[in-house]
């Protein structure tokens, strides 16, 4: 792995905690009623698409589930256009039409938000092999739930994904529960990535709630994709804090659970190494906490005084 | 005692074949399994085995001859060794009656084969000419799907494709149409153009997933920001015998969403021209194929020309009632028109839909406007069909013009049968045609 620098340090941290704080604002925003409808939170998970952040190359691809609020933080999308989405605005990523669970930026070479479970892995394993047939050298990033890891079009894709040696790298969050349905309840067999093996496709576990080990393991990962060796699994265990939804009580785990991940909170991990290294202060930190608060604050602001879609919109971007 | 070889059938839809070889020549003793012809259709080449034994009294065609039919005698085999001399300038003993196997549909399109003229192409050769011409063009596009490489496609659509354009652009896939639909739909999202096709569109249902929920909806989801040009073909609705799984006509499944744009081609000619726009289309097409049409042949065009979507063709023009259609039913309806004008002296107009998503109201409109009567003929099943929105769109655009109720002729409301005279039962017939256009004349 390379070393990380101050400012990687700093951006870990405050990618990390942007997420937090976005998620954290999102749930307020709901329970005030101005999200509506489906609304999956990424607490808990932040170390996960940070870590992958760490990695990317400005014109790789990244495609992903429902849980999306933090990747589209992570891959430059701008928090306030995002919260606007979330709020049905015109100034969100899909002029409110995409809402929490679909939002794209071409732009950003992000391309969803896909509310199927499993679709998207068919989709990933298309964008890289547009990358590979345009010779970019560039690689597809694609997200998989545990919960996906028993749908059959997520096979489908691996074995295409093998088959023709395509540039995507699969990343199994692994946040021990589809929904409510705990995954030694849902997947027989042990480790979701070994489910790569009868395909020939090489992966490991990854610790999800460590940065730094997300790092590693990812870069690594990423290398070889883009050396050409065709795809690789990493699956990365890490633990949703909220429930699937807004709407989830999250009945089915214990208390204690939920406290024991929370002891070992993926951001406190990052705070203490940046202390211990004397990357920055304590009192940096805390201004840089203010900051990002701020920023959410702003952002929330911004969705709420912009301006609902107009009803011509309704009839638009359904044929380009 | 003679035994005829008949012309066999490679296919449930084989109407004809050539015969490219003999192995074995008159007087020449044969047991069972041994190799006798080797015979070729635009699909396939198989060799004909001896099923008898006994000595090859009389071979009734030559190397190389075409468009033998299917179930005529191409050789005699006696038992007899002495027989051979005497039956030798004989010539075809007694062509069998058609066979009961052969649908009604294979009729049309071997009676439109003889009306028209040399320079005609088959559907099939539209289809394939146009996809290459796109290639050609645009490198973006590429074509991906079961068999259509190596193998030529399953009913030859893609012949010739990889030998010019290599394996990075005409791409067999493994038996799984979920995931290369879904790997399709993201080379899409990506900027490429991809041609998927479904062996037949039974199999799409394995990806409608991916279709509607991807492909369709994500221009929207995204705001105006992904789009997917992408066009899934192949074939659509009944060939002959396949029973229910095989048969079924999806043109309403799909013509359902906003998001897509369904067309149908009848013939040669507007097959060539909607691929073409269905290729260039930033959205996501479904095209409707249709197996028995593959081989009709019809007017040829080198012209670069595109047929917009949402445009219906007048077939025929007409003054006493509409039929609206669509795809293989034209023919029928075309036939229908025929017996109408010489038995009853109607004179029916005959719009060919070509697009059902977009779907031309105006023409359909207009039409009812001048004959006040209209039936829709169409393959699918007959609850809430294409047909079905035809009606509503006639009882709203021209309710006070209607000098009779509409009628549409569908398909039976059951799944396909396998026993032939069943699913001729099934299948809407020309004879349905005439008297559904009888009866909203009240004759």
């Amino acid at each position: 792995m390379k070393k990380l620098t101050k400012s990687d340090h700093l951006k870990i941290y405050s990618y990390m905690l942007k997420i937090r704080r976005f998620e954290e604002r999102s749930s307020q925003l709901y329970g005030m009623g101005h999200i509506g409808g489906f609304c999956h939170l990424y607490i808990g998970q932040e170390a996960v698409v940070v870590g992958v952040l760490m990695t990317i190359k400005k014109n790789d691809s990244v495609v992903t589930t429902y849980r999306d609020h933090g990747h589209m933080i992570a891959r430059g999308l701008e928090p306030k256009k995002i919260m606007s989405e979330l709020t049905g605005r015109v100034d969100g990523y899909s002029s409110g039409k995409g809402g929490s669970m679909h939002m794209f930026s071409k732009k950003n070479n992000f391309y969803g938000g896909h509310g199927i479970v499993g679709a998207q892995v068919p989709i990933g394993t298309g964008i890289a092999f547009t990358h590979k047939y345009n010779g970019d050298k560039n690689i597809c990033r694609t997200y998989i739930g545990d919960g996906a890891m028993n749908n059959g079009q997520v096979f489908e894709a691996f074995n295409l994904a093998a088959l023709w040696n395509l540039p995507v790298l699969y990343i199994i969050e692994n946040n021990k529960y589809g929904m409510g349905t705990a995954v030694d309840r849902a997947a027989a067999g042990s480790d979701l990535y070994k489910r790569g093996e009868a395909f020939g496709i090489k992966g490991e576990i990854v610790n999800g709630m460590n940065v730094y080990s997300v790092i590693k393991a990812a870069e690594k990962a990423g290398e070889y994709v883009r050396s050409g060796k065709g795809p690789y699994i990493l699956e990365v265990q890490t633990y949703r804090y909220r429930g699937h939804s807004m709407s989830d009580p999250a009945k089915y785990r214990t208390k204690t659970e939920l406290e024991q991940y929370k002891s070992s909170d993926p951001i406190a991990i990052v705070k203490e190494e940046i202390i211990k290294k004397k990357v920055a202060s304590k009192n940096e930190l805390e201004k840089l906490d203010k900051e990002i608060i701020e920023e959410i604050k702003s952002a929330a602001n911004f969705a709420l005084e912009s301006q609902f879609p107009n009803k011509e919109e309704l009839y638009t971007d359904v044929y380009l | 005692m003679n035994i005829e070889i008949l012309m066999p059938a490679l296919s449930p839809t084989m109407t004809e074949g050539n015969l490219t070889k003999w192995f074995v020549s008159e007087g020449q003793k044969v047991k069972p399994g041994d190799v006798i012809a080797e015979i070729e259709t635009d699909k396939a080449t198989m060799e004909v085995e001896a099923v008898d034994e006994g000595f090859i009294k009389k071979l009734f065609y030559k190397e190389g001859d075409n468009n033998i039919p299917v179930n005529k005698p191409i050789a005699l085999i006696s038992d007899q060794i002495g027989e051979k001399i005497k039956e030798k300038n004989k010539t075809i003993i007694g062509t069998k009656s058609k066979d009961k196997k052969e649908l009604e549909q294979t009729e049309v399109s071997e009676k439109e084969n003889s009306k028209l003229g040399q320079d005609q192409i088959t559907m099939r050769q539209a289809i394939r000419d146009t996809i290459a011409e796109e290639m050609r063009k645009d490198r973006k596009v590429f074509i991906l799907g079961e068999e259509v490489a190596e193998y030529q496609g399953a009913y030859k659509v893609t012949q010739g494709l990889l030998e010019e354009f290599g394996e990075k652009r005409v791409i067999d896939t493994p038996i799984s149409e979920q995931g290369f639909t879904g790997l399709a739909v993201g080379a899409a999202f990506k900027g490429l153009i991809p041609i998927v096709e479904f062996m037949t569109f039974n199999f799409s249902m394995q990806a409608i997933d991916q279709i509607i929920n991807s492909a369709a909806k994500t221009l929207y989801m995204s705001g105006g920001q992904i789009n997917c040009p992408i066009v899934f073909r192949g074939p659509n609705g009944a060939a002959a015998q396949v029973a229910a799984q095989h048969s079924q006509d999806f043109s309403s499944w799909y013509s359902h969403v906003p998001g897509l744009k369904v067309v149908a081609p009848s013939t040669s000619l507007n097959a060539k021209g909607l691929l073409r726009s269905a290729i260039r289309d930033p959205n996501p097409v479904i095209f409707l194929e249709n197996e028995i049409l593959y081989g009709l042949k019809g007017e040829n065009s080198s012209e670069d020309f595109t047929i917009p979507f949402g445009k219906a063709n007048i077939a025929k023009e007409g003054s006493d009632t509409t039929i609206v259609t669509y795809s293989i039913m034209l023919h029928k309806s075309l036939q229908a028109a025929e017996i109408l004008k010489n038995e009853y002296n109607l004179n029916v107009e005959v719009i060919d839909l070509q697009s059902l998503r977009p779907l031309d109201s105006e023409t359909i409109v207009n039409s009812v406007k001048k004959t006040n009567r209209i039936v829709t003929v169409e393959e699918s099943w007959p609850f809430a069909s294409v047909g079905s929105e035809v009606v509503n769109i006639v009882q709203k655009e021209a309710f006070d013009y209607l000098d009779a109720p509409i009628i549409k002729v569908n398909s039976a409301d059951v799944p396909m049968p396998y026993s032939s005279e069943l699913e001729k039962l099934y299948l809407p017939q020309i004879d349905d045609i005439v008297n559904a256009v009888k009866e909203v004349n009240y004759i």
